[in-house]
């Protein structure tokens, strides 16, 4: 079997704000009524973290749960593991409504860190970055530039993109100017 | 600029993170409904200069239809709520009195 490669392929770029490819990750679309009480307990199990709330994620782009719309949640695994992930969900919820997909291979992962991070979207996106506003492990959809993304507010500070796969090199792209282009001073402290 | 907020996901949307779905609140005529009937139903459209209800999509987040009620005139948002709405629930319908006295649009007022 071919040894599989993220579509950004580990570029990474310095200066103030650090972006980088965050990898091959597993993602597992799981989609029903979040209230179900095996539903919950499933992802918040495969995921090792509590299970989210609206508007909120839990746990790393590596190992965690992102709450996507009201019957949607994106649960990150090791990539390896997300067919696994996804067996795992339907035998849970046998005979329950559900939709669980792996669309590992669908979406990109970036890594943004370093203090003008909040700058750096902020000129992308007209989702409110402000630091009262977008606090650590909230996670929101909107868009960065023309493109749909998800921006997540991870605890340590930092920030992960989730893109689609056809757009993640405009994306990085369109980051990367931006990290270039220098902070904006707006969120000041 | 018009901001909308996602009664699903509770979040401040911008209006360049949604997608405009005409007039809420239409009643469907289809197959067995007079000419008369689907005409009105297919074209006309309410106009105002003031309050309105509109269809929403939170098409850059949850991707689910919402409803708004504003004023087309000044562009203040009076409130959203669930596509699942026959009709303007009553604390929307207090919001617009509040601040447009002896409002109606089409049947509600």
């Amino acid at each position: 079997m071919a040894d599989g490669v993220s579509v950004l392929g580990g570029v990474s770029v310095g200066g103030a704000v650090a972006l980088r490819d965050l990898g091959l990750t597993g993602m597992v679309t799981v989609r029903g009524n979040l209230a179900g009480g095996a539903l919950q307990a499933v992802c918040a199990g495969l995921a090792g973290v509590g299970f989210p709330g609206a508007g909120m994620a839990t746990g790393t782009a590596a190992q965690g749960i992102a709450w996507m719309s009201p019957d949607e949640v994106m649960v990150f695994v090791a990539h390896d593991a997300a067919g696994a992930a996804v067996a795992q969900i339907d035998a849970a919820l046998a005979g329950v409504h559900h939709l669980a997909v792996d669309v590992s291979d669908a979406r990109a992962l970036i890594g943004l860190s370093g203090a003008g991070a909040r700058d750096v979207l902020a000129k992308l996106t007209p989702a409110d970055m402000h630091p009262d506003a977008f606090r650590p492990g909230m996670f929101r959809r909107t868009r960065l530039g023309q493109v749909a993304a998800g921006i997540w507010a991870l605890e340590d500070g930092s920030f992960a993109v989730m893109c689609f796969r056809s757009v993640a090199d405009h994306v990085f792209a369109t980051l990367a100017q931006s990290v270039k282009d220098g902070a904006v001073g707006h969120f000041k402290g | 600029m018009l901001t909308l907020t996602c009664p699903y996901c509770g979040v401040a949307a911008d209006e360049t993170e949604l997608a405009a779905g005409g007039e809420a609140h239409l009643k469907r005529f289809g197959p067995g409904s007079t000419d008369a009937e689907f005409d009105t139903y297919m074209f006309a459209r309410e106009n105002p200069k003031g309050v309105h209800f509109e269809r929403w999509r939170h098409a850059y987040g949850c991707g689910k239809w919402f409803l708004a009620a504003r004023d087309t005139n000044t562009l203040e948002v009076f409130g959203t709520y669930p596509a699942q709405s026959s009709a303007p629930p009553q604390h929307i319908r207090d919001a617009i009195t509040a601040k447009r006295p002896g409002w109606t649009w089409r049947d509600f007022a």
